[in-house]
């Protein structure tokens, strides 16, 4: 936004904060020897008002529409004069009586953790190894990629059959591996997606699964594209292995680092699909993203109470946002 | 005065793009806020302004140019859409009135019913009795069809037309058919056992030790969905503190603090041995698969468990009685839980006289029983329905509801629906059965102050 304004002549100034683009320039240039045309202004107006009505509307509108509405208690039913001011009454009552909210919000980073610090990493580990040309690459690549074309509710389906306790894949081999018939009877069974300790796992090797191939291929096209000669100087300079990934090639990927971090805090914080699919959120799998919908949804419309919540994810997701953005206007000057 | 005309113009091009950012707002502000922002005035005028309100006699032997009648459906699986389909027919062959059906899968009909009552409904809907009617009810999002009760009040019993009446004493609903919540077992595992029916909840966890000593599961359970539990909790509810004890609950005039509630929690923790121990990851598909296979002796389930026999043979070996007595007083009114689905008319009908005269249809014994002939789970509402077609099965659900004294239709259908939702009573029913053995004074002050924030 800013910059824009910077090169703009100040007559020209309300154009330029209006539309960063390529036609405002022309406009300007124009301008010095003749007034606008009504075409002209009708163009111009055209070119700044649509990407305006559409970002303000699609994306500000709708976000501080949440925020206002944080602060009301309205169910859904008849026109706005229903809504009832409530101050930070939905605030106070999320973090002392509604049960959900500390789990979600606790299930939430957890969520974030693993996949910041073991399935991203993975991801990145094995790409590295396919890197190396090994014998059957290309075959690895494509099974480690597969999970990537599902989307999260047809895995979370899939793995719902894999951790059924009496039929499914996981009990049935620790039967086969121990000859422990208990392993899949009822009572004895491991419960994976029913018990609320152990669901949450489950759910991220799940969820881990698929990502772990998708920070994969990202991962290796970025390596792909690494000069050849930087690593024939590491290796001159008598560089092993591990030193010449640490201290050449991971700093080289810089802006592939950034795009990971900000595609594995964005997996994090969406996760939604696959927890609906396999419990509709409840017993231990609760997110913040469902508890929005089950209170936004449905016949129990609490739609004050839903945007309360909402606000809350905007405000966990505003820190990587402030990092990203930072981060690219930053190395744009350069 | 070049300088000038810039000026201008560069002072329209700013108001222009603050109409066009206000407008953006204003429009995508209602967007934001959902289909909400249609206000009640605007449905009166449609319902006015149709041609068929000038007729008042459309409910009358139509002739075939009638308007058609829109009716928004949630029975979108394939057996029971079939069935609907039949009902429809019926209809039109014997009023020549045409009825464009608009069939939606169940649970988004449920989830997006807010929006789609205030939207453009259809003229007639598929909705469930109690607080679920009275509450669309009294937000005037439904027809008063008092005047079709008056027609057809003599096919009811006084608890269906209780069931049917919204809070300001009008009628909001025709019930169409119900199924009570009993406990399911198989006849062939019975005999074999030589087990008998269990009357007190003495003798139910006497056979419920037996069972166990054979190697079953007593009871069969499955709670993943959240509210399959609810039922367990009402029947143990009315059945120590009576049917207006609970009532009274589900409407917020008893509290759940109350030791008669304690009480049921601890009485359920009690029983809870005889459950299957792993109800949490199982849905009621699974649980009635565990009694239908034989690995579980019974499954205290609506009879719509029945859906999952599949085979012919095993659903004619099914059979069920109402939950044990407790030897309170309340034993003798013999209260049950029997859900019951039937129709609305929406507030923004626009065929209103032909959505009457299909609500008076589907009111007739003959247009229920169109529908059972598929449905081999539930009974007819009316009771003018000519019950000599009924399954054995079937005639031992309508006698067993025509035996209850008191009948209530389902917690998550009894009360406010955003307390009986996933983060409401599901999960507090999860959380129990997660862990029987929690304070039990805490967790119930939990619901309570969950229950007074709504």
């Amino acid at each position: 936004m800013t910059q824009p304004v910077s090169t703009s002549t100040p007559s020209a100034s309300a154009g330029g904060v209006l539309a960063p683009s390529s036609p405002a320039k022309r406009r300007r240039s124009r301008r010095k020897f003749s007034v606008l045309t009504r075409r002209d202004r009708f163009t111009l107006l055209f070119m700044v008002g649509l990407p305006a009505f559409i970002h303000i509307g699609l994306i500000w509108v709708p976000t501080i529409a949440s925020v206002v509405l944080s602060f009301t208690k309205w169910n859904g039913i008849g026109g706005l004069e229903k809504i009832q001011w409530v101050g930070l009454q939905n605030y106070s009552q999320l973090a002392t009586i509604y049960q959900p909210f500390w789990p979600a919000v606790q299930h939430n980073f957890i969520w974030l953790g693993t996949f910041l610090f073991i399935a991203t990493p993975l991801g990145m580990l094995i790409a590295v190894i396919l890197d190396t040309n090994i014998r059957g690459s290309r075959i690895y690549q494509s099974v480690l990629y597969m999970p990537v074309v599902l989307s999260l509710a047809i895995v979370g389906f899939i793995w719902t059959l894999m951790y059924r306790p009496d039929m499914g894949f996981i009990n049935n081999l620790l039967v086969a591996i121990t000859g422990n018939q208990s392993f899949i009877k009822s009572g004895t069974a491991i419960d994976w997606l029913g018990d609320h300790n152990l669901n949450l796992w489950a759910v991220l090797v799940a969820a881990g699964w698929r990502h772990v191939g998708y920070i994969m291929v990202l991962y290796l096209a970025g390596l792909k594209s690494v000069d050849n000669t930087l690593r024939e100087a590491a290796s001159i300079d008598g560089a092993n292995a591990r030193q010449t990934f640490f201290r050449v090639i991971f700093p080289v990927l810089a802006p592939i680092n950034v795009v990971i971090l900000v595609v594995t805090v964005i997996e994090s914080l969406r996760a939604f699909d696959i927890v609906y699919i396999i419990n509709k959120g409840l017993n231990g799998l609760e997110l913040l993203s469902v508890l929005i919908t089950v209170n936004i949804v449905g016949e129990s419309s609490r739609v004050g109470f839903g945007s309360a919540i909402a606000v809350v994810l905007l405000l966990i997701s505003i820190g990587p946002i402030i990092f990203y953005l930072y981060r690219t206007m930053r190395e744009q000057p350069e | 005065m070049a300088d000038l005309g810039q000026r201008l113009s560069r002072r329209t091009v700013l108001k222009s793009g603050a109409a066009v950012a206000a407008l953006g707002g204003v429009s995508a502000f209602l967007a934001a806020c959902g289909t909400a922002a249609t206000p009640a005035p605007s449905a009166a005028a449609p319902t006015a302004a149709t041609p068929t309100a000038a007729a008042p006699s459309a409910t009358a032997a139509a002739p075939s140019t009638a308007a058609a009648v829109t009716f928004g459906s949630n029975y979108s699986d394939k057996v029971p859409k079939a069935a609907m389909q039949a009902v429809v027919d019926a209809f039109t062959k014997s009023t020549g009135i045409p009825v464009t059906v608009n069939t939606v899968e169940h649970g988004k009909f449920q989830d997006s019913i807010n929006a789609y009552l205030q939207g453009t409904p259809d003229d007639a809907y598929t909705w469930f009795a109690g607080y679920r009617m009275r509450f669309f009810a009294s937000q005037g999002l439904a027809t008063d069809i008092s005047d079709v009760w008056k027609t057809v009040g003599a096919n009811y019993s006084d608890a269906f037309k209780t069931a049917s009446t919204g809070d300001d004493t009008k009628q909001y609903f025709i019930p169409f058919y119900n199924y009570p919540w009993v406990v399911i077992y198989r006849k062939s595992l019975f005999t074999a056992k030589g087990y008998t029916i269990p009357a007190t909840i003495a003798d139910f966890t006497a056979l419920g030790d037996k069972m166990k000593k054979d190697g079953l599961i007593p009871l069969a359970f499955g709670d993943k969905d959240g509210w399959p539990a609810m039922g367990t909790f009402d029947i143990i509810n009315m059945r120590m503190n009576g049917y207006d004890f609970h009532i009274g609950l589900m409407a917020g005039k008893n509290k759940w603090t109350d030791p008669k509630v304690k009480a049921v929690f601890a009485k359920w923790a009690e029983l809870l041995p005889y459950f299957d121990p792993q109800p949490l990851g199982k849905t009621w598909q699974d649980a009635a698969g565990d009694m239908i296979t034989g690995k579980a002796g019974m499954y205290f389930l609506g009879t719509f468990a029945g859906e999952q026999a599949t085979d012919k043979t095993v659903h004619d070996d099914l059979d069920f009685f109402p939950f044990p007595s407790f030897g309170t007083m309340y034993d003798a009114e013999k209260a049950i839980d029997a859900p019951i689905d039937g129709f609305m008319l929406s507030a923004k009908a626009k065929n209103v006289d032909g959505a009457k005269a299909f609500a008076e249809f589907l009111a007739t014994g003959p247009a229920q029983l169109v529908f059972l002939a598929s449905s081999p789970n539930n009974v007819a509402a009316s009771k003018t329905a000519d019950t000599s077609s009924y399954s054995p099965f079937q005639k031992k659900m309508a006698e067993i509801i025509g035996g209850a004294g008191k009948i209530a239709q389902f917690l998550d259908r009894d009360t406010n629906p955003a307390f009986a939702g996933p983060t409401g009573m599901q999960g507090f029913l999860q959380k129990f059965l997660g862990d029987p053995k929690q304070d039990l004074d805490k967790f119930l002050t939990g619901i309570q102050g969950f229950y007074d924030t709504l």
